[in-house]
């Protein structure tokens, strides 16, 4: 990891990255306006997860409607978090608190990833929405991805100060 | 006067207490960063939806009564929680142009959403999705859109000058 860090820092990426002096918080201010973007969005669809709201729509139409803004989101915030951590590796890749933030991010894309394959096997198999055994499913993946998204911001900002 | 007051402000016990504290700030600044990302990301749904960009299908009025309760929320948090990270170091932040610049933002895009809400939107009739009044609702949704990425920009800036 040290010898990756002292790669990473020398590359001359890295060299433009930290001279320039406006890339880092320009990026940042990216990054931010993107984790919006997720947390809005993912607010939604785990709110109607759970049943708290939204709940006008079923959840196969909250799926369409906010899940592409996640992914699009996230390419955003791999982008410019990349640009950020090529720029200062020492920062954020020998940090714990960072180190944790990737572990709940991980784990967040996981699970919307693995209840939106229990959705698309419902749907596929004829159901008009998720089938209602798997209720109980969604109502976990919804306060599961709620509290990560809540972990993941935290720790975002706290890579700043711990570690 | 006012920067005596500022002072006074920087120097009240809770004030102190955050900026002598070496959790507080961090602490409070990751509840700011929250209520912001659910401001911003709940403002760009409407703003998105009057520029006609997505939730086409949606009343613009139904979109407006599910989400700004939301963003109305959200946005008492960030304003309580800015007031505290303020306090803390009240004349520094005074006295730095992004600070300002971040509330002259604040200011326009609070007056931008008054004019939206009392000239466009009371004056639709009920269940209006399109058609009506689009351009001035375009407008207001395209001015929001660009004066919330200033503020978080601002916001950002603040914490490194």
């Amino acid at each position: 990891m040290k010898a990756l860090i002292h790669w990473l820092g020398n590359t001359g990426l890295s060299n433009s990255i930290k001279t320039v002096t406006w890339i880092i918080p320009g990026v940042q201010v990216i990054h931010i306006l993107a984790i919006s973007v997720v947390v809005a969005s993912m607010g939604m669809f785990d709110l109607r997860l759970l049943g708290w709201a939204g709940k006008r729509d079923s959840i196969a139409a909250s799926a369409a409607r906010f899940l592409p803004w996640l992914w699009g989101a996230l390419l955003v915030l791999l982008v410019s978090g990349s640009i950020l951590i090529i720029g200062e590796p020492e920062r954020s890749l020998d940090n714990t608190v960072f180190q944790l933030k990737m572990a709940l991010l991980v784990t967040a894309v996981c699970v919307t990833l693995g209840f939106r394959g229990l959705l698309v096997r419902d749907l596929s198999a004829g159901a008009v929405d998720l089938r209602p055994e798997h209720g109980l499913a969604a109502k976990l993946v919804g306060g599961l991805s709620l509290c990560l998204w809540v972990g993941i911001v935290t720790a975002g900002r706290w890579i700043a100060y711990a570690g | 006067m006012f920067d005596q007051w500022l002072e006074e402000l920087e120097g009240t016990r809770v004030a102190t207490a955050i900026s002598e504290s070496t959790w507080a700030f961090p602490t409070i600044e990751t509840v700011h960063v929250l209520a912001i990302a659910l401001v911003v990301g709940s403002i760009t749904m409407v703003d998105l939806r009057l520029l006609g960009l997505s939730l086409r299908r949606r009343p613009i009025g139904e979109l407006l009564v599910e989400v700004l309760p939301w963003t109305w929320i959200s946005f008492t948090v960030a304003v309580i929680s800015g007031a505290l990270l303020f306090a803390s170091a009240a004349t520094h932040y005074w006295g730095t142009a992004p600070f300002r610049a971040k509330m002259l933002l604040l200011g326009l895009a609070g007056a931008n959403m008054l004019v939206f809400h009392f000239a466009v939107h009371r004056r639709l009739p009920a269940g209006a999705t399109t058609g009506e009044s689009a351009l001035a609702g375009k407008i207001s949704g395209g001015i929001s859109l660009c004066l919330w990425i200033g503020i978080v920009g601002c916001g950002r800036w603040i914490g490194f000058v």
